[in-house]
């Protein structure tokens, strides 16, 4: 008797939607049993993960402010994945939109320069952002240099140079010699959406990228192009959308948005410019695009569960005393999870028995 | 089956006010930690602080701790959630959180924190820090009678205050003993990244360093040293298991009795927000023992640490010149004052090198 995975003849719509469902199920009944040898309550360590978050308007500002950066990075990397363009630099592009944004601020420094500079911050870092996420889409389709490669490689590059910046021309002079620039002023700062709390308008700058993607997706030619390119080349190519402009565009945009993603983060919840003000966002939206199934509205929740997972395992290392490692742990295992049930919308599990099959032959 | 739910729900709701219960008797201590608590280093002693702290008063607090905890918008948060979560008196151990540490605690202005290796303090927020730069010149000291080719090699995290102010100690010390001693410094900018902390270390034994120093987290430094048969000296903890043949001495950070004291304030209702910087003489720190030295160098290094500890010897004391060749100026009468040692921004002559983006 024998388990194979074979290839559904179609796609199984009952399966995407309750696969995540299943995932989310195993991952709970499996770190059940990871909790109780630990010697912890099962539920309350569950209960603190998934449930106390959600119960107090703090702890959901602060899933919102995690998840925003995530969700706008997401959605770009969405677009250039449908077409069928592979973008794993986000987090260089995260990162040149931080830099570019800055400059403003760094130079505006006590100017008292007025209300200009924040929208100015904003366009620069995501015109930075497109134009070096240019830089792998032209070598892609000038040279035929494999954009994976070169995307990853400039992340490197962006990281070393906010590096040089924030050690010698912009560091604080009143900062004791540490790698950051003085804090933004009030003009260079996004403005928090709730008094004394850490909402800042980058969450709804978020939606509504989310809302656009969904129209440009669901009810334009743009988007039809994009996703017939992705899905099925040669028929586009019979359909004349040119693929080498769709690798540019959805480059361009996904290098804005993240460029956006940056100078939000750097002017909203850090308030200066430092090194490390990315704990792999770019990254991490790449599993938020895939988790929300390239789709705006699932890239938004998906993004929202996955601040959850963070945010919730601070509060079970305060509330349970859980080690940071398991929380580690089980974000792994909740992506397993997720990435094994979707092999099942596209495949099925079924049981074969050779030896019988071979009697029968012979027989 | 809805029986076992409902159980569980009860058994939830019942554990749920159980722990209120008692919870609300215990004074709430949280930490946050820079590292994870097994880095061995910085983070490993500010745990071990933590466990004395819970052995002296285990019956009157409850603490807890964030591990791991970026200098970055993060650990605003994580802050912010120890407030939350009912802790009164909040430790933060790291330099990078000096600026989150104070949002927080002019939010929270009912809550007490207190900041490790900072200079930022408010009515509800106080700083600590020990002198450690009266053991790094005890260890230039040992390491200049110790080295062979007159090389040390340092592993520098940020070129902050108190790490340059290490740099030069060290090199005071060694140049009491060998006017020409050479230092070479790698910065890692890290606190904590055991491979690039080896990396430095290989670089700088082949550039021909034969003792190494550093000022990062880590025993990996240590352990390089004691593969190539060199000397080295530990850092925050006791490394020497890491170097049975290499280390010479360690900085061991005892942040104990500190924390005992601060948390018996608190308990007293007498906390007060104020500036903690030990030395030798309170404590803050101590020196591991002298090992893998002649008996000479030992005692000379003892007699160092009795004058500096009795207050006879000061590292710092004038006239120092600094690498321009210019005197540095003296504000404390016959030493620096603690302002220009905390604010160190300059090298003492005989550093071959520069502060990075100076």
């Amino acid at each position: 008797m024998q388990l194979v995975l074979e290839k559904r003849a179609e796609r199984s719509n009952t399966i995407a939607l309750i696969s995540p469902l299943i995932a989310i199920g195993l991952t709970i009944a499996t770190m059940s049993i990871l909790f109780a040898i630990l010697g912890k309550n099962p539920l309350l360590a569950l209960h603190a993960y998934f449930i106390a978050p959600l119960t107090d308007g703090y702890s959901l500002q602060e899933i919102a402010v995690k998840a925003t950066p995530l969700v706008m990075i997401a959605i770009g990397l969405s677009l250039c994945y449908l077409a069928n363009a592979w973008n794993i630099g986000a987090e260089g592009q995260f990162l040149i939109g931080a830099v570019a944004g800055s400059w403003i601020a760094v130079k505006t420094q006590g100017t008292d320069a007025g209300a200009w500079v924040l929208p100015a911050m904003l366009v620069l870092a995501a015109a930075a952002g497109a134009l070096y996420a240019l830089i792998p889409a032209i070598c892609k389709v000038k040279f035929g240099a494999s954009e994976i490669l070169t995307s990853l490689m400039l992340v490197y590059v962006a990281d070393l140079f906010l590096d040089y910046l924030v050690r010698g021309p912009w560091r604080d002079p009143q900062g004791f010699n540490f790698p950051t620039t003085a804090e933004f002023d009030p003009v260079a700062t996004v403005p928090l959406l709730i008094e004394g709390g850490r909402l800042h308008l980058g969450s709804i700058i978020a939606l509504l990228v989310v809302a656009a993607a969904a129209i440009l997706l669901g009810r334009t030619i743009k988007g039809f192009e994009i996703r017939v390119v992705g899905a099925a080349p040669r028929a586009a190519r019979f359909g004349g959308f040119n693929a080498n402009q769709l690798i540019i565009l959805t480059f361009a945009v996904s290098g804005a948005l993240a460029g956006l993603a940056g100078i939000i983060e750097v002017a909203g919840p850090v308030g200066h410019l430092q090194p490390g003000i990315s704990p792999g966002y770019g990254f991490t939206a790449i599993i938020v695009a895939f988790l929300g199934r390239l789709n705006p509205l699932g890239i938004l929740i998906a993004g929202l569960f996955l601040a959850l997972t963070f945010i919730g395992g601070e509060q079970a290392q305060i509330a349970m005393k859980i080690p940071l490692d398991v929380t580690k742990v089980f974000q792994g295992i909740l992506l397993f999870y997720v990435l094994a049930c979707d092999s099942l919308i596209l495949y099925r599990f079924r049981l074969v028995f050779p030896n019988r099959q071979v009697a029968r032959g012979a027989g | 089956m809805r029986k076992t739910i409902l159980a569980a729900v009860a058994g939830l709701l019942l554990a749920g006010s159980v722990g209120a219960a008692s919870a609300a008797d215990k004074l709430k201590v949280g930490f946050i930690y820079l590292g994870p608590i097994g880095d061995l280093g910085w983070t490993y002693q500010h745990e071990q602080g933590r466990l004395a702290l819970v052995k002296e008063l285990g019956d009157k607090i409850e603490t807890t701790y964030l591990e791991n905890v970026p200098e970055g918008p993060d650990s605003e948060r994580a802050i912010e959630q120890l407030v939350r979560a009912g802790n009164k008196l909040i430790f933060t151990t790291s330099f990078g959180y000096m600026d989150p540490t104070l949002k927080v605690a002019k939010k929270y202005p009912n809550v007490h924190f207190e900041h490790a290796t900072g200079y930022k303090r408010a009515p509800n927020m106080s700083t600590y820090s020990a002198k450690w730069y009266q053991g790094r010149y005890i260890q230039g000291q040992i390491a200049a009678k110790m080295s062979k080719s007159g090389v040390l090699g340092y592993i520098g995290s940020f070129p902050i205050p108190e790490v340059v102010s290490g740099i030069n100690a060290t090199m005071l010390g060694a140049q009491a003993v060998n006017p020409n001693i050479k230092v070479k410094i790698i910065w890692v900018n890290t606190w904590f990244d055991p491979g690039k902390e080896a990396d430095a270390a290989k670089a700088l034994l082949d550039q021909g360093a034969d003792i190494i120093m550093q000022h990062t987290d880590s025993p990996a430094a240590m352990q390089i040293a004691s593969e190539r048969g060199k000397l080295a000296f530990g850092q925050d903890s006791e490394m020497i298991k890491f170097g049975p043949t290499a280390q010479l001495t360690s900085i061991l950070d005892t942040w104990g009795p500190y924390y005992i004291e601060r948390v018996k304030a608190e308990l007293a209702g007498t906390w007060k927000s104020e500036d903690s910087w030990g030395g030798l003489d309170s404590h803050m720190f101590a020196m591991a023992p002298y090992t893998n030295m002649p008996d000479d160098v030992k005692k000379a290094a003892e007699e160092t640490q009795a004058a500096i500890t009795a207050g006879t010897l000061h590292p710092f004391k004038c006239p120092m010149v600094a690498q321009d060749g210019k005197e540095v100026e003296c504000k404390g009468g016959k030493t620096l004052d603690p302002g220009q040692i905390l604010g160190m921004n300059f090298y003492v002559k005989g550093i071959d090198d520069k502060i990075p983006g100076k």
